[in-house]
């Protein structure tokens, strides 16, 4: 069996603590939550920190909370540390974002998601990982702690690309602010080749509808296909026009077109392109069902 | 008729609905596997034992330039490093194959395929082991590797094994069976030919349990015993002797539980054989147990037959004559796994389950710079491909007459009258009764509606497909006139023994890697001399403990040994019979047999059992002249034929139009493997086979890209379904006994696999129809079938 | 470093590297071989165990990880010698044949009838969706399942007379 490079493990008792341990420690430390991205990189050796500290203790980023915070107004703040299963679980988000759930169904299996973590999955920033999408979909913040303090940043500045993302080597993420529209609808779609595989390809989307039905907000971003934001260039068509199916065709032809893919053993570049531009319109036309449904005296 | 078959009821609910024989019971080996109490090769610890690691080959074609183990020798916890070079001065640097072949055990000249062996760490515990590989400094040479098997016979491909003196190309070898002239005359005058080149990709065996060893070498008295993972312990002590030169009297193979073979775990792997110069060179007992990607990248992998196929029939549907050409990918060395008189294994039954007129095949196989193998994965020695070749043929064929599938085949099976049947390459199937098979699977199916049901989803652009697979599997290799493996006949031993007090001991030569073979030849014993399956126990998996035989693969368990089991229960009781002549002071002639008793004819209560003369067997009573003080016996039984279980199959399955994604809705599976012993655990076997087959159909493949690097080498790229992707299966049975096999039985362990996964693509194939696919090679994963609906199928390699 | 858990009720403590993986910890240090694995990269499922009574995939998780914890193994499911009813499900219905995945499948069907005391067909195949068997096709494991849900206290020798959803066909 593959067996991780000999390091030194430390369990960190608190944030402050854990950012104590990785200024002492230096670039040669590491931080692991769940594990099951970093352990399987170190049984590879293709990681080899010196110092692994396990921030499982920190029960205090271990929650899921509907809050009103200044400039955010409203919003789910989910601790760094909670669990894909809890998110899978939880009422308020099954509430305010069905496209956490549909894309947690369908990240890695059941038992990964007892460990994995929101945290984590994100600080990977792998460019087929599930909930990077869905955080940019909602135009999460992502809330850093360093040394110096708290600073927030949106998606776009946290998500720096494929595997790489500003949180600095003495700083730990510690939560994801998620605002809560009213009259709006989420979902996300993924193509994998078997359950529990990466993306083949995924989409997601948000949509805010306004009293007179139309598209008054709309997010769409993409797993897997060489786009780490979110696809700006559907929002101007969307927003202001009534959802039609007409629409998400043009919104499934642009997405194609904006994204990037690279060929490899899940599929060509048509392929992905091709479903970039179906999955996209699956979940907008799913979105604004959800949406819609929201808002009762709205039927599309 | 078709009835609901009664599921006897549980064997713990009293004495008295306990099946004595054949019948559902549960299993005997389940309450330690349950308990977590198996007893598996890496769950072996011996005094003072030490662990290796192999360090394998980064690259698929290189020359071997420099090997400097100082640094590694130079661990604290290493003991040893043993390289190629080593090997050589002990004249164990090359091993024979199954083939007629040899493979290094330790690269010495040249690597031939990514993830070769180069050298192996003996340490204190396994962690340092693996450390220690990465202080081992190896200078390669990188030359093009052959990765293609179309281009291995270019002249300007480079030479693989260069080491065979005399080679000058990457042949391995050419191969046919049937009547090219009357083929080919068949051919020339038929209404209608269609042609299609199909691939059956690499695919991997891949048992939950990797490959591993434990070998204790005593230098004192000069005895091994080595603890493998293995199907053939018997064929693997011979073999070691063979090449190590160690007496077979003083070599101990033992087969432990074994978490699944599926054939993986037939051949004799350089792991084995390190872990072996290992504990002769430390003098202590060494584990050796490969991981995941050692598994994948390194051990036999299974088909890679490119197969040019051309069917002739009638415009009417009548088909005439198959024919075709194989392009074979043997990888790097030739250790195909089978009788050694059949290089392509047993493919040329590909005429399936039709009454042809004529048929021809030729296999070419080649080297490449992939791993060795070929013959794996419940193929039944390459039955698999050649079910999969006709069983798409027919459905192109039916295509093309614009017939329905199922009416196609059921015009062409080999009819019952025509049984035992000759076919035109060779063969002679015991038994079989088609029709009745077929019609059984489409009545469970309901056949006709699924076709209603897709005609009115394709006026929706809905994409249904409905894949029907007819298979005729041949098992239960085999007499040793036609066979053998490097000389071994293929015939399995059986020893029985009746203790004093009437409990019994059953000793057999095949290992059970699941199949539950400590509870099926406890029940055929059973049957034959009617005691409990629980009073008997079947022991298997150790050479010192259990007779010659040649082990468990193929399906042959139940069809050779299986059958020894029952003669061997038969002689024990015709043995008893004079025993219980004797005691009862009459004649052998004058007493008749019911289940467990001998009793005078015409007075029944005066009898005796078999526990009652089985103590007097052993007592004091006067035995007649030539009967030994023992109710025991022993046969080797050698197969007079192969037995030809076959099925009918049918897959239901919906495409989503706007992904390419497959889900199987529906799986339909009627098997006849003749008499059935434990109706429970042949279900399960098939439950298991049709998973392989949805898997090799959907995802399973071994890839390789331009510089021979595995793509296939981890379960994340290697992808095995889940409980997620497979059906609750829909099973059912006919029962055509085999006229040769003692009790009837023909063996089902592989007829799955072989017969499963041309329904599923036939279904998906199917559902593509309104794209105008005619065929789709596997795995049909989302971007394959959505290509295929752009029209732009394409072979996996 | 030294380590403490509690495993299947006995509280233990032992030394370890830092690198030591659970399913290491559990068949080497304690010898308790009942825990397999079977592919190192996450996938397979074969070396699951409870830590507080969650599954989880012991190749992916440190020993060092687990001080202070509980975890359940096969060999802690049964009560002495009454089996739990998932093991009696499992022997009912032939949801094992290698025996090799079983310990794992059985470890979450343990979990998931103690969340889920009754669940659907398609509820017992997404909770085993994170581990392969390579025998049995996974519709005995279901059933096996189904098994010990509709028999909660396990079933006396002389009750377990079979209720089996299997239905073979024969003309």
């Amino acid at each position: 069996m593959q067996i991780p490079a000999p390091f030194e493990y430390v369990r960190a008792s608190s944030v402050d603590n854990a950012l104590a341990l990785l200024d002492r420690h230096g670039p040669e430390s590491r931080v692991v939550a769940g594990g099951h991205s970093l352990l399987p990189m170190m049984k590879l050796r293709l990681a080899r920190p010196d110092w692994l500290i396990d921030i499982n203790d920190l029960f205090e980023l271990d929650y899921l909370l509907v809050d009103t915070v200044p400039n955010n107004g409203r919003v789910l703040r989910i601790g760094a540390m909670t669990r894909h299963t809890t998110l899978l679980e939880s009422d308020d988000i099954k509430r305010l974002f069905p496209i956490v759930i549909d894309a947690e169904r369908v990240i890695a299996d059941p038992i990964v998601r007892n460990r994995g973590t929101i945290g984590g999955s994100l600080c990977q920033a792998d460019p087929a990982e599930d909930l990077s999408t869905v955080c940019h979909v909602l135009e999460g913040v992502a809330v850093v702690r360093g040394p110096a303090g708290e600073r927030m940043l949106s998606m776009a500045e946290f998500h720096r690309g494929p595997y790489e993302t500003a949180v600095a080597q003495n700083e730990l993420l510690i939560e994801v602010r998620v605002p809560i529209r009213d009259d709006s609808g989420s979902a996300y779609e993924k193509v994998e080749r078997r359950i529990g595989d990466w993306a083949v390809a995924a989409a997601g989307a948000s949509v805010t509808l306004a009293a007179d039905g139309t598209i008054s907000h709309v997010a769409v971003g993409l797993t897997a296909v060489g786009l780490d934001r979110n696809v700006t260039e559907v929002e101007a068509v969307l927003v202001g026009q009534a959802p039609t199916e007409q629409l998400f065709v043009e919104a499934g032809r642009l997405t194609s077109l904006a994204c990037d893919p690279l060929a490899d053993q899940r599929g060509p570049v048509d392929y992905k392109r091709h479903l970039a531009d179906e999955l996209t319109r699956r979940v907008l036309r799913a979105a604004c069902r959800r949406a819609a449904a929201s808002i009762s005296d709205i039927t599309i | 008729m078709t009835i609901l078959e009664d599921r006897p009821s549980n064997p713990a609910a009293g004495d008295h609905d306990r099946p004595i024989g054949h019948g559902r019971m549960q299993r005997k080996e389940d309450p330690r596997f349950v308990r977590g109490k198996g007893h598996y090769v890496d769950d072996i610890v011996l005094p003072g034992m030490l662990h290796g690691a192999i360090l394998r080959a980064p690259v698929a074609h290189a020359r071997l330039v420099s090997i400097d183990t100082t640094e590694a020798l130079a661990h604290p916890k290493v003991l040893a490093v043993i390289t190629g070079t080593d090997l050589q001065a002990l004249g164990l640097a090359w091993a024979p194959t199954l083939s007629m072949d040899v493979q290094a055990v330790l690269v010495t000249d040249k690597v031939r395929f990514q993830g070769q062996e180069v050298a192996f760490v003996v340490a204190e515990d396994r962690y340092a082991a693996r450390d220690a590989l990465e202080l081992i400094q190896v200078e390669y040479d990188v030359l093009p590797p052959v990765v293609d098997a179309r281009k291995a016979m270019d002249p300007s491909a480079p030479i693989i094994r260069d080491d065979l003196a005399g080679r000058t190309d990457n042949h391995i070898f050419d191969w046919e069976a049937g009547d090219k002239a009357e083929t080919d005359a068949v051919f020339a005058s038929a209404d209608v030919v269609v042609k299609q080149e199909i691939v059956y990709p690499r695919v991997h065996p891949a048992p939950m349990e990797t490959c591993g060893a434990v070998a204790d070498f005593d230098p004192i008295d000069g005895r091994l015993t080595l603890y493998e993972t293995t199907q053939a312990p018997h064929a693997h002590r011979t073999l070691f002797a063979m090449v190590s030169g160690i007496p077979e009297h003083k070599i101990r193979v033992v087969s432990p539980d074994i978490g699944g073979g599926f054939g993986n775990k037939v051949g004799i792997y350089p792991g084995y054989i390190l872990a072996v110069v290992g504990s002769i060179v430390t003098g202590k007992p060494v584990k050796w147990v490969e991981d995941r990607s050692e598994n994948l990248m390194s051990t036999s992998f299974a088909r890679d037959y490119i197969m040019q196929g051309e069917i002739a029939a009638t415009k009417d549907g009548k088909i005439l004559a198959l024919r075709t050409n194989v392009l074979a990918d043997h990888g790097a060395f030739n250790a195909t796994a089978q009788p050694t008189k059949y290089p392509a294994g047993f493919f040329h039954i590909f005429t399936g389950s039709y009454d042809l007129a004529a048929a021809h095949c030729t296999v070419t196989g080649v080297y490449t710079n992939k791993a060795p193998g070929g013959v794996a994965y419940a193929c039944s020695f390459r039955v698999t491909e050649a079910v999969y070749l006709v069983e798409r043929m027919v459905d192109i064929l039916a295509r093309k007459l614009d017939m329905d599938p199922a009416e196609l085949r059921l015009k062409n099976f080999i009819k019952k009258e025509q049984f035992p049947y000759a076919n035109k390459t060779g063969w002679e199937y015991d038994s079989g009764d088609y029709e009745p098979t077929m019609r059984l699977s489409m009545k469970m199916a309901g056949y006709d509606e699924l076709r209603r049901e897709q005609k009115e989803k394709r006026e929706r652009g809905e994409l249904m497909g409905i894949g029907i697979s007819f298979f005729t599997e041949t098992v239960g290799a085999g007499p040793r006139k036609d066979m053998d493996i490097l000389g071994l006949g293929m015939a399995d031993g059986a020893e029985l023994r009746i203790h004093p007090t009437g409990k019994a001991v059953v000793r057999i030569s095949v290992q059970s890697q699941g199949q539950g073979h400590e509870t099926t030849f406890a029940q055929i014993v059973a049957e034959e001399i009617g005691i409990p399956p629980e009073d008997i126990d079947v022991v298997h998996g150790d050479t010192d403990q259990t007779p010659f035989g040649l082990g468990t693969y193929g399906s042959r368990s139940t069809p050779v040994s299986g059958a020894a089991v029952a003669l061997v229960a038969r002689k024990v009781r015709e043995k008893a019979r004079f025993i219980a002549a004797a005691m009862l002071e009459t004649r052998p002639e004058d007493l008749e047999w019911e289940k467990g008793r001998w009793f005078v004819k015409g007075d029944p209560s005066v009898g005796k059992t078999i526990a009652e003369i089985a103590m007097g067997a052993h007592g004091t009573i006067a035995l007649p002249e030539g009967i030994d003080g023992n109710l025991d016996a022993e046969v080797t039984y050698d197969p007079p034929n192969l037995t030809f279980p076959f099925g009918a199959y049918i897959c239901v399955v919906d495409v989503d139009p706007g992904t390419g994604h497959v889900k199987v809705r529906r799986f339909i599976a009627v098997d006849d493997c003749g008499t059935r012993i434990n109706p429970m655990i042949i279900e399960g076997q098939i439950h298991g086979g049709l998973t392989d087959g949805v898997g090799m159909a959907l995802m399973e493949i071994i890839e390789f890209d331009d510089e021979g690097n595995c793509l296939g080498g981890s379960f994340m790229d290697y992808l095995l379904p889940t409980a997620m992707e497979v059906p609750d299966w829909e099973t059912g049975f006919t029962v055509t006994p085999s006229p040769h096999h003692p009790i009837g039985a023909k063996g089902v362990g592989e007829s799955a696999t072989v017969g499963s996964p041309p329904a599923v693509v036939n279904a998906v194939v199917d559902a593509l129809a309104p794209f105008g696919v005619v065929h789709m090679d596997m795995p049909c994963t989302p971007a394959r079938v959505w290509e295929a609906m752009q029209g732009r199928t394409r072979p996996p390699v | 470093m030294q380590i403490s858990m509690t495993i299947n009720g006995t509280f233990v403590t032992h030394e370890v590297e830092p690198r030591v993986l659970l399913v290491h910890f559990i068949r080497d240090d304690l010898r308790l071989t009942g825990t397999h694995w079977g592919c190192d990269t996450t996938n397979c499922g074969t070396c699951v165990v409870l830590m507080d009574g969650q599954p989880v995939k012991s190749c992916t998780v440190l020993a060092a990880m687990v001080d202070g914890h509980t975890i359940t193994t096969v060999e802690g499911l049964a009560n002495g010698a009454t089996l739990d009813p998932v093991q009696q499900g499992f022997m009912e219905e032939h949801g094992l044949q290698c025996g090799f995945c079983t310990p794992g499948m059985m470890l979450t069907a343990r979990a998931l009838l103690d969340h889920n005391p009754h669940p659907e067909p398609l509820q017992i195949r997404e909770a085993i969706s994170g581990q392969i068997c390579r025998c049995t096709g996974y519709a005995t494991i279901v059933r096996s399942i189904q098994w010990a849900a509709e028999h909660p206290a396990g079933a006396a020798p002389e009750t377990t007379t079979s209720e089996s959803t299997e239905q073979e066909v024969h003309a």
